[in-house]
């Protein structure tokens, strides 16, 4: 049983995503080839031969596979496809526009963000945001998988043995035309793989009070930020910080959600975390229902008090 | 353009808490409210404003799903589409048979631009729109929260895990719709009234030739673990305090 494992990284590092969904990808087949495309990517294909359980990195190194657009990553992939029984990617953004594209000229079923894999053709996904979890079966030739990276560890460093093996991309003139990217910096920890998220809501108020609040807090506990949809929509955090049902999915060691009143959708993202810490003026707010601890009252007094017993 | 196409489907309304059936085979909609699908709202309320800035002459929804999804096709035409298609089918068809039943459609539509939801809140599979772009071998911009034509070309935001890229694809091409495209407009009581009288044409997949049979078989629909019941603090310093105690901090 082959695997071929999509590498989701920015160009610089290698990132986790990458070494959960191999863990996933371990429990589908016994070789795992790593495919790790873009343009200049020879660092990354060294770091990807680290990882404990892969056999062969293939490179695909090309200008045209720069900026992950679909067409020409599919085309890659497809052009692979027929040397293996599972091809997987963490369902990161990248993951999620082009494996269904895979999968469809490949006539098969994808099945998306699988959380546990049962046997190497049945899995569990949620449906419904969480609210329900489904175990399905396939009977296609081709296992097509996105993987919940937060649903599984990261898979460790390894002997660095695999071998390093350079790809022929598929030449074609790509329709889709790359303009441009606006990166959010941050120096914080990423958001997926953090062990601790502090996220925001609407009751911040404002882009500088989310900033201001939750900034000195997160710096504290060394955390990543989050955000409800709420805070997202209303301008205060940028959509990249959005955690639910249709934006990132976190399961850190400790979620703290200030002023978030806790929408189904919301939860989805965050309620696999270990420990949930609730602040709200609204004692009646959803999120105390998830919450390990919960803590009614003004979250502009509680923070700095918070700050200042963390001493 | 002349035509945008846009699929919609019927899901179990977004704030209605789904509940699992006791015997394991799926979430219960039977008397549950029944809606639009957000994202498929949004990629309806797009193609409106597009045909009202001129940028457009028609718009056509379709529907797969059984036949009170005409409802659903209704809303779309309430809100602006001129006609409607519903393939009526006994249950939800997987994405990729849905993808094959949109490729005939577009077909015999011939739109130059597809806006479809991201995804569906039911089976939040968010496959759909990038497995017709693969069907049809067109170019694709998904998760979008900005859309402006350019010429024969569309220049497209999409929202990524880093942030924000964007791209410029050429027509006909498809698009899909993330949350913060646009807020989608109220229907007004005359233009509900108004949509009743549009053209809705009913057809089955056998018409299209195409086998909906499922890929996958549903083992089983299980509720997810419960988190159990946790303690209400009174202050910050207590707070971390029992923090400190799981070792978590």
């Amino acid at each position: 049983m082959t695997v071929l494992l999509l590498a989701d990284h920015d160009h610089h590092t290698l990132s986790e995503a990458t070494a959960r969904a191999l863990t996933a990808a371990k429990q589908t087949g016994n070789d795992i080839h790593i495919l790790v495309t873009g343009s200049g990517v020879s660092a990354i294909a060294e770091a990807a031969a680290t990882l404990e359980g892969i056999s062969t990195v293939l490179v695909a190194d090309d200008p045209a596979l720069a900026a992950n657009l679909a067409e020409p990553l599919a085309a890659t992939i497809l052009s692979l496809a027929g040397q293996y029984d599972t091809i997987a990617a963490a369902a990161t953004s990248v993951g999620k526009d082009v494996l269904p594209r895979v999968a469809a000229r490949l006539d098969v079923m994808q099945i998306s963000d699988v959380i546990r894999v049962i046997t190497p053709d049945t899995f569990e996904r949620p449906i419904y945001a969480g609210n329900a979890i489904e175990t399905v079966k396939t009977a296609d030739p081709v296992r097509v998988l996105t993987i919940r990276t937060s649903a599984f560890n990261p898979a460790p460093a390894g002997e660095g043995m695999a071998e390093i093996k350079t790809i022929a991309v598929p030449q074609n003139t790509w329709r889709t035309r790359f303009e441009e990217e606006t990166v959010t910096k941050s120096d914080r920890p990423e958001l997926a793989s953090a062990k601790i998220v502090i996220s925001g809501g609407r009751a911040l108020g404002s882009a500088d009070r989310f900033r201001d609040v939750l900034g000195p807090l997160a710096e504290r506990l060394h955390a990543a930020i989050g955000a409800s949809r709420a805070a997202v929509d209303a301008g205060y955090a940028p959509n990249d910080l959005q955690v639910g049902q249709t934006g990132k999915v976190v399961a850190p060691d400790l979620y703290i959600a200030l002023g978030i009143s806790g929408a189904i959708q919301h939860l989805a993202g965050m309620k696999d975390s270990k420990i949930i810490v609730a602040i709200n003026k609204d004692a009646d707010a959803p999120i105390f229902q998830v919450a390990d601890y919960g803590l009614v009252g003004d979250l502009f007094e509680v923070v700095p008090e918070l700050e200042k017993a963390l001493g | 353009m002349k035509t945008i196409l846009v699929p919609v489907k019927m899901v179990l309304d977004a704030n209605v808490r789904p509940r699992v059936r006791a015997d394991e085979t799926g979430v219960d909609l039977s008397g549950m409210r029944l809606s639009i699908n957000p994202f498929c709202e949004i990629a309806v309320e797009e193609a409106v404003r597009l045909k009202e800035a001129g940028q457009a002459e028609e718009i056509v929804v379709v529907s797969i799903g059984p036949a009170k999804a005409q409802d659903t096709l209704r809303q779309a035409l309430a809100m602006g589409a001129d006609r409607a298609l519903l393939i009526e089918t006994a249950d939800s068809p997987e994405p990729l048979a849905i993808a094959k039943l949109l490729r005939a459609v577009v077909e015999q539509e011939k739109p130059d631009l597809v806006i479809l939801g991201k995804q569906a809140v039911d089976d939040d599979c968010n496959q759909t729109g990038q497995m017709l772009a693969s069907l049809l071998d067109w170019p694709q911009a998904t998760f979008a929260s900005a859309i402006s034509v350019e010429g024969d070309r569309l220049r497209v935001t999409r929202e990524v895990d880093a942030g924000l890229q964007i791209l410029s694809v050429p027509l006909p091409a498809i698009v899909t719709t993330d949350l913060r495209l646009n807020e989608p407009r109220h229907c007004a009581l005359p233009n509900i009234m108004k949509a009743r009288k549009k053209p809705l044409t009913v057809s089955n997949p056998a018409d299209y030739g195409v086998d909906t049979a499922r890929r996958l078989t549903v083992i089983a629909v299980r509720p997810p673990a419960t988190r159990k019941a946790g303690i209400r603090v009174s202050t910050a310093a207590e707070l971390v305090s029992d923090l400190r105690q799981t070792g978590v901090l």
